[in-house]
């Protein structure tokens, strides 16, 4: 199986390792895949008073496409609210990073990560109107 | 060693002690053809290309010659009498003709065959395709160790049991079974004893007579030799019988008929004479390779385990599971190093490794399992550069695991409700 350079380039330099405290009030947190199932990611955002994602950070279990994936995501939701987050789709994962057939489910776990990480943030902040 | 100088291409320059890449370490899957087993292979292919089966000229009479020297080259390094060994196109089919074979031949009077639950694909596929027959399969567990419980095979056999098929080692975990245990049960009870020596032959020593072995498969791809040719021992005394698979000219006495292919047949039988010769001093080289790739790694990385017995395990082969890395992302990360992984990422799939799972491994840890093989041109400096680049690879893909990270804050990972997909 060849991997495209762009999903090697992500596997070889990750962006965005690493951990945000998951108790902080601006943090919200994913936890999606199953050890079970080989692919675990936790992905965590940092959203700003403006409803700004202004800092990602993941950890990836998995193959080099679930790696490539996470950390692609990282990437793309930094800057961005969390509305235009949640509308960032697998099959924009799997363009870029060009997977393979067989790996189109390491982008589908990296979009219910990023969900799963705005839903926790959200869930810190029922009071607040969304977005 | 000459051969693996030409194998490797040697060092990458002299005095230096970095090996040439990429680093072949997946001798469970294929070898490369010894040198020596193509110069013997050659003339075969060009001026002596004549069919073995011509009776009426000298084309086929020194075909026929090497043929039959080839086919004593396979039989002694089993025990064997060289009426006794079939060529075929590989293990597969010696695996399919064996089973379906036998079981075929005597279903007038016997309806049941005991297997292992961690057989080589081919063999449990067989059984599954005979059990649409109508065909009764018992499959044994296996303990923790990968080895099958004695006890246990005697209490499954009836007088309704054909044929016992155990492998001589596994392809995944390299464990050996006791063969001469199995044999004897076997022959107290009536049945026959089929085993697929695919990883065992020219690995270990074998002996069908002391072994009560009354059908074996053999590999050619395993041992140095081409790909494409196998064999298979039936025993003559006492008889087995069987139907074939393939029938026509009636060649191999009737058990597969076909055209032999010569140069095929030259180098199996090389490659078994050279092992049978080198076997000995062989097993203790890669024993101390393979001690030396296990103890390096478990020196610099904790938890990592062995999947299946350390010491009943062919000498080139080591299965270990490192925790909280996924094993196509650790192969990704060792690049130069060709291994192989029970994880379900790399089979088409989502399962990971029966083997493992049969041995009771957790899933989790099924993911995260690399086989390492070792075989004759394999060096130091190539085991040594794979250590250091799988624990470099280990450590920067744990520092990236939530699990690693989970483990470390002690959180337990069975505790959590995982969603899966």
């Amino acid at each position: 199986m060849a991997y495209s350079e762009k999903l090697l380039e992500h596997y070889e330099n990750p962006r965005n390792v690493g951990s945000l405290d998951k108790a902080a009030v601006d943090v919200g947190t994913g936890l999606v895949g199953a050890p079970a199932c080989g692919d675990v990611m936790k992905l965590q955002i940092k959203v700003n008073e403006r409803g700004v994602i202004e800092d990602a950070k993941f950890k990836t279990f998995g193959c080099g496409s679930a790696i490539a994936s996470s950390s692609l995501a990282t990437e793309w939701i930094k800057g961005k609210t969390l509305d235009e987050a949640e509308r960032i789709k697998n099959t924009h994962i799997a363009q870029h990073l060009a997977l393979p057939p067989v790996k189109i489910h390491c982008s589908v776990l990296a979009e219910d990560a990023i969900k799963a990480a705005i839903a926790d943030y959200r869930a810190k902040h029922p009071a607040k109107p969304q977005g | 060693m000459d051969a693996a100088a030409k194998i490797n291409g040697g060092a990458a320059q002299k005095g230096d002690n970095r090996p040439k890449l990429p680093i072949y370490l997946d001798y469970q899957a294929t070898t490369p053809c010894d040198p020596r087993v193509v110069q013997a292979m050659l003339p075969w292919f060009t001026e002596k290309f004549g069919n073995p089966h011509s009776r009426n000229h000298i084309y086929g009479w020194e075909a026929e010659e090497a043929v039959e020297r080839a086919r004593k080259q396979v039989a002694s390094i089993i025990g064997a009498d060289e009426r006794e060994i079939v060529f075929t196109s590989g293990a597969t089919e010696s695996n399919n003709t064996a089973l379906k074979g036998v079981a075929r031949f005597y279903k007038d009077r016997k309806d049941h065959l005991v297997t292992v639950a961690t057989e080589h694909k081919c063999v449990l596929d067989s059984c599954r395709h005979l059990e649409q027959e109508g065909f009764k399969v018992t499959y044994l567990p296996v303990k923790k160790d990968g080895l099958i419980d004695l006890g246990q095979l005697d209490a499954a056999i009836t007088d309704k049991t054909v044929l016992v098929s155990v492998m001589a080692a596994n392809n995944e975990i390299g464990v050996i079974q006791p063969l001469a245990e199995i044999g004897k049960i076997c022959r107290a009870r009536g049945a026959f004893f089929h085993t697929d020596a695919a990883q065992a032959v020219g690995k270990i020593p074998l002996d069908v007579n002391a072994m009560n072995i009354d059908l074996m498969s053999i590999s050619g791809h395993k041992i140095y030799g081409p790909k494409g040719i196998g064999a298979l021992y039936v025993r003559r005394k006492p008889r087995v019988r069987l139907q074939p698979l393939m029938t026509g000219g009636g060649q191999e006495r009737g058990f597969r008929s076909g055209t032999l292919p010569t140069p095929l047949c030259v180098g199996l039988g090389e490659a078994c004479a050279i092992a049978e010769r080198e076997m000995g001093a062989e097993a203790e080289r890669l024993k101390m390779l393979r001690e030396r790739f296990y103890q390096g790694i478990m020196a610099k990385l904790p938890e990592v385990y062995l999947n299946g017995d350390h010491d009943k395990r062919l000498p080139g082969n080591l299965n270990l599971s490192f925790a909280y890395v996924e094993g196509e992302g650790l192969m990704m990360g060792i690049k130069d190093v060709a291994v192989s992984s029970g994880s379900a990422c790399t089979s088409a799939s989502l399962e990971p490794s029966y083997v493992l799972r049969a041995l009771g491994v957790d899933e989790e840890l099924a993911h995260t399992s690399l086989r390492i093989g070792f075989g004759r041109f394999t060096t130091e400096q190539e085991v040594d550069y794979a250590v250091e680049h799988v624990v470099a690879a280990v450590k920067r893909l744990r520092a990236l695991s939530p699990l690693w990270e989970m483990a470390q804050e002690g959180i337990d990972i069975k505790s959590i409700q995982w969603s899966g997909h």
